[in-house]
Order: C-alpha cells, then sequence, then structure tokens
C-alpha cells in the first residue's frame, strides 16, 4: 500500500476554465500531497492540459482558487509560478531548436541567473564564474540521465531524436530543483521502452535530488500503474474518481468515460 | 582580410561603368572559385577562433581606406554612410536577431537622432558629446512608447504598428514648420571636447578632409556599437532574448521576463540608431525629412537579412554591399529598389540565412568545452 500522505502542497478548489461557451474545468477540486505522484487520467479534452496550464498561469482560470503550500497562486503570472517552485513539460516538445542542450536547460535556472545589465555587460568575470557553475549543474543533471546526453552539451537541440528532446525538456524542468513538476504526457512519441528510459531516470534524479512532487497526465497505463501512488480521473473538466490505480480501473464511471457506453454497461452487466 | 579591403579600394576607386562592372564581376567569381575549391571554411575557421584578430584586422582596413582616401571627400563620406548604418543595424540586430521584435521605423528612430541633435546642436549651449547622446537617448524614449502596441501585438500586426510609425514620422516632419517642413534643417558640425570635426587639416603638408574624422569617430561608435552587441548576445540577457524570440510560451513558464527583456531590446536599439542618425545629421550638415522614409527602413531591415539575422559580423560586408553598389553603378540608381527586392527574395530563397548565418550560441569563446574533455 502507499505511504501515508503528507500536507497539501497544490491545491485547486471549485476551479473553473471557459473559453466562450466551452467549460474546460469545472468547479474542479483536486489536492496533491507533498512528495507525491500524482497520476492526472481522462479521455482527450477532459481538461488535463488546461488544468496545468490554468496551474502555471498561462490561462487565467474564470473562477477558483490554485493553493501551493497553502498561498494563493490563482492567476499568478507564469514567471511568478515558477519562482514560487513549479515546473513542468509540454506535451508537444517546447524546446528552443537553434539553441543549445546547455541553453535549452539552463534557462531552467532563471531564477539563478543574475539578469543585471552591469553584471551581464561589465563584470563579464563574474558572469563568466555564474556560467561556468550553470555549465558543471546542467552537465551533472544531463549525466544522472545519460553520459551520451551529456556529451551533447553544446549540440543544437534541434539535432537531437525525439526521445533526447524529451529529456533535455525533463532536465529543464529539473534543474531548479523545483518543489512540483507537472509531467504532460512524457511519453507522447516515443516507443514503449524509451518512455520506461525515460521514467527511470525521472526517478532515479528524483531520489537522488529530493522527493519532488509529480503530477504526471498519461495514457500508457504502464507508466501509471508502475509510477504514481494516487490517481484523478478527469472527464468535461470534473473529477470523476480518484484513488490507487486499481480503485480507478474498477471504478464504473471511469470505465463509461474511457470505454463507452456499452462496454461499461457489459462490464457491470 | 586585406585583399577585401583593396578590392572596397578599387571598387571605391573605379570611375566608369565598365570598371565597376568589372570588379563586380571579380568579386563574384572569386567568392564561386572559393565555395569550389573550399577555401572559405578554414578562413571561417580562423576567423571564429581569434574574432579579437578579425576585428583588429576590420578596424585597420577602415583606416587605411580613409587614408587611401583622405582628401576624396564622397568615398569617405561613402565609408561613414556604411560605418553609420552598421550601427543601426547592429540595433536592429537586437530587436530582430535575439528578442524578435519587429521593427520596420529604423530610419525614422535615425531620423528622430537625427533631429534632435540638430535642434540642441541649434538651439542650446549642450556640448556635444551630450547632443549625441541625447539623439540616443530621444530615440530610445519615443521606441519605449511605441513599445506597449508593439507588446500587445503579434506577428504582422506589431509590424504593421512600426511602418505606421515610419511613415507618421516623415509626415510630421513634413507638416511640422518649427521643425523646418520639408527643407529640414542645418545642423553645425560637430565639436567634441574642442575637436572640431567639420573642419579639414592639413597633416604634414597633406590636406586631409573632413570627413576623415568622422571616419574616426563612425568607427569607434560601430566597434563600440559591436562590442556592446557581443556581450548581450554572450550572456544571460542574450539567452533570455533568444529564449523569447524561440519560444514565448516556455520562456514565460520558466521564469523569463517577457516584456521586461523586450522594451530592453527595443530601447537598446532604437538608442544605437538614434545614436548613429545624431552622427549622421551633423557630419552632412542638415537633415530633411526624405532621408527618413520607409523605404530607408526597409534598407535596413534587407542588409540585416543580407548580412544573416543575429550575426553582427555579417552587417559590415553586408551593408558595403547595399550602400556602396548602387552609388557606384549609376544607372541602377533608379532601379535600386527593385534591385533590393531581388535581393532580398533571392536571399530568402537561396540563402535564408545570409551571407554569414549566425553560428550556434556561445558564452565565452576559445575555451574548450565541457564536452571535450
Amino acid at each position: 500500500m502507499t505511504a501515508p500522505l503528507l500536507a497539501p502542497l497544490l491545491e485547486a478548489r471549485a476551479l473553473t476554465m471557459r473559453f466562450g461557451g466551452v467549460t474546460a474545468l469545472d468547479a474542479l477540486d483536486l489536492v496533491v500531497h507533498e512528495h507525491e505522484i500524482l497520476g492526472l487520467l481522462g479521455p482527450n479534452g477532459s481538461g488535463k492540459t488546461t488544468f496545468f496550464n490554468v496551474v502555471t498561469g498561462l490561462y487565467a482560470a474564470s473562477g477558483g482558487q490554485v493553493l501551493l503550500d497553502g498561498a494563493e497562486i490563482t492567476r499568478h503570472s507564469p514567471q511568478a509560478v515558477y519562482r514560487a517552485g513549479v515546473t513542468r513539460t509540454f506535451q508537444r516538445s517546447r524546446l528552443s531548436l537553434p539553441l543549445t542542450v546547455f541553453d535549452n536547460v539552463a534557462i531552467g535556472q532563471t531564477q539563478h541567473m543574475n539578469p543585471g545589465l552591469v553584471f551581464n555587460l561589465l563584470q563579464r568575470r563574474a558572469l563568466r564564474r555564474q556560467v561556468d557553475e550553470t555549465i558543471e549543474q546542467v552537465h551533472a543533471l544531463l549525466q544522472t540521465f545519460s553520459a551520451g546526453m551529456a556529451a551533447k552539451l553544446w549540440q543544437p537541440a534541434g539535432t537531437l531524436s525525439m526521445i533526447d528532446r524529451r529529456r533535455v525538456e525533463v532536465c529543464r524542468a529539473l534543474v531548479s530543483n523545483p518543489r512540483l513538476v507537472l509531467l504532460d504526457e512524457p511519453s507522447a512519441g516515443m516507443t514503449h521502452d524509451e518512455t520506461r528510459e525515460l521514467m527511470d531516470d525521472i526517478l532515479l534524479v528524483r531520489s537522488r535530488l529530493s522527493p519532488f512532487t509529480i503530477v504526471i497526465i498519461e495514457h500508457e497505463m504502464g507508466v501509471i500503474q508502475r509510477i504514481t501512488q494516487r490517481c484523478a480521473v478527469l472527464n468535461y473538466g470534473k473529477k470523476i474518481a480518484e484513488g490507487s490505480f486499481d480503485d480507478i480501473t474498477r471504478d464504473p464511471e471511469v470505465q463509461l468515460a474511457y470505454l463507452g457506453q456499452d462496454v461499461a454497461e457489459g462490464a457491470q452487466a | 582580410m586585406a585583399t577585401a579591403f583593396a578590392y572596397l579600394w578599387a571598387l571605391l576607386h573605379a570611375e566608369s561603368q565598365w570598371a565597376v562592372g568589372g570588379l563586380l564581376l571579380l568579386a563574384v567569381l572569386v567568392m564561386f572559385g572559393l565555395r569550389r575549391l573550399r577555401w572559405g571554411e578554414p578562413l571561417g575557421a580562423t576567423a571564429s577562433a581569434s574574432p579579437r584578430v578579425l576585428g583588429v584586422g576590420c578596424a585597420l582596413g577602415v583606416l587605411a581606406l580613409a587614408a587611401a582616401f583622405h582628401n576624396v571627400h564622397f568615398a569617405l563620406l561613402l565609408v561613414c554612410t556604411v560605418l553609420l548604418y552598421a550601427v543601426v543595424c547592429l540595433g536592429l540586430n537586437i530587436q530582430f536577431g535575439y528578442a524578435g521584435v519587429v521593427n520596420f521605423a529604423g530610419a525614422a528612430f535615425f531620423g528622430v537622432g537625427s533631429y534632435t541633435a540638430a535642434t540642441l546642436a541649434t538651439h542650446t549651449a549642450l556640448p556635444h558629446a551630450l547632443v549625441l547622446l541625447a539623439g540616443g537617448a530621444v530615440a530610445a524614449a519615443i521606441g519605449s512608447l511605441l513599445i506597449w502596441p508593439v507588446l500587445r501585438t503579434r506577428g504582422h500586426y506589431a509590424a504593421l504598428v512600426t511602418i505606421a510609425f515610419g511613415i507618421l514620422f516623415k509626415s510630421f516632419l513634413e507638416v511640422n514648420d518649427t521643425l523646418g517642413g520639408p527643407q529640414g534643417l542645418r545642423i553645425p558640425g560637430l565639436n567634441l571636447f574642442g575637436w572640431k570635426l567639420g573642419d579639414g587639416f592639413e597633416l604634414a603638408g597633406i590636406e586631409i578632409s573632413f570627413y576623415a574624422n568622422y571616419v574616426l569617430l563612425s568607427l569607434v561608435l560601430c566597434l563600440a556599437a559591436f562590442v556592446f552587441v557581443r556581450r548581450i548576445e554572450r550572456s544571460w540577457i542574450g539567452l533570455a532574448m533568444d529564449m523569447i524570440r524561440t519560444d514565448e510560451v516556455a520562456a514565460a513558464v520558466f521564469g523569463v521576463g517577457i516584456a521586461r527583456w523586450k522594451v530592453l531590446a527595443f530601447t537598446f536599439g532604437n538608442f544605437l540608431a538614434g545614436l548613429a542618425g545624431a552622427v549622421y545629421g551633423m557630419m552632412t550638415g542638415y537633415v530633411a525629412p526624405n532621408n527618413f522614409t520607409f523605404a530607408d527602413s526597409l534598407i535596413l531591415v534587407s542588409i540585416l537579412i543580407l548580412g544573416g539575422i543575429g550575426n553582427p559580423w555579417g552587417i559590415l560586408p553586408a551593408a558595403t554591399i547595399v550602400l556602396i553598389l548602387p552609388e557606384k553603378f549609376q544607372f541602377i540608381q533608379e532601379y535600386r529598389f527593385l534591385l533590393y527586392a531581388l535581393l532580398v527574395i533571392f536571399i530568402l530563397l537561396f540563402r535564408p540565412d545570409g551571407l554569414l548565418p549566425r553560428t550556434v550560441r556561445d558564452y565565452f569563446p576559445g575555451r574548450a568545452p565541457k564536452d571535450a574533455a
């Protein structure tokens, strides 16, 4: 069984997001506990990615609240949410392809970069120290992922394979040592084995770095079963089930949402 | 390198159309030959390994040109124009090349600098060094007002905002009689700390054109602007700007302040444009609205595209080609805009990254990267 749950880290209260006439999130209540790995499930268009976008400040919620560690972060800017310790990956890879692997990962460390004009333009020695530190750090993180990745530090991200791009994206989310990581379908576009490898790497970094909290959107049930402690299922922007993986797969409403009317009725009969 | 400047000397010297045509053909053939024989690659490698040598070489080349043409007004004026346009393009490079903020009003900001210099130098006793800075500062200030509508729009709309500003600026000058209307204003020559740049002088019995002074000043400005742009690129600021250009959403999610860097890029770029404009105005002695049209802004953008967006090295050769060739080829004068249009189309079709495409970002060149160990 799962370990006892700790204090809530992220909390959505009656969170609502409307786009014109479409309600993507409908009074959603969801709690993510500290150090937990929560799977977020649901059919296409059920509001999973919208939830991530609202939490990270890309969309301004139409109603309700988002709390991080008890403090309200509803409608905060993406930058403010990042500074509060929340990072994410994207369903469709969002790397800057002309930039190097180092640049793409290093941007995850924005909060440790001195943005001052004088510092950047005139104090080149100090800047060089900071750049070298960041290189060291990014290199170490990539090394943890795979030795091959670390050797590609100065390659443009556009020259990488799909799995390596995913790795870079995950590294970018992890390099700042965040409290909460939101993974949006990390398996998209990858083979079964590649996904497995990526998940192992993430868990390895987590065991070495700090037991950061993860919310993961995933359609590949093997991944969900293996790594999550708890799952929540969304449909039409509402939470329809919550519990361990086994609990939710037995839930008739979940079966209905995923498999359709007839099959679900057949299963119940 | 030396060959390039010797060639430039010959080009500036050539009087007849046939000589110019022959030289042009020669350049094309040499370029083609270099590519076939792959001589360009070791050259490029040396250049990127020792940027300082290249920079000093360029500066010396310009000085050599100035010395060779020490009493030819027109050639020196052209050299100055190329250097000052290069300064503007270095500014545009920060806007287009790094932060991805479009600006089709480069010439208007250049003009703001010129007019500011004209007004201040005529009506106040401000030291001219401050007048130049004020030219840049006013251009930057006006730009920072314009950036707000630019920030709220995207893609074509942002371009339209700047185009509209450029056209409005010219119309405003034409109807404004206090600023001289369509006739423009006269400006006194530049006087920097007692050094009167507007006066020619004699050196060891040789008469030297006053434009030589301006070549020196423009060269210093151009070098300073180059170092400035390079340092911006190779810093966290450059990283933030590149991130914003390539993926604004991802940049925001990782804490990069989008508005802050866009405003800053726009301000820096316009400052450089205004500064160059102030020097240009004081060099030519008068400013008129017709020097700052939308077409001139397009010339600036085509220099940037020809050189390779994002690579400051490309700007100087591109500015040379775009500005000097039409002057030398008198008969294409009337078709120059047709030519620019063709040039941009061909570049976009066959060499979309420009003559000297931007290389992969780096911070401190010349050191062994981590993976080389």
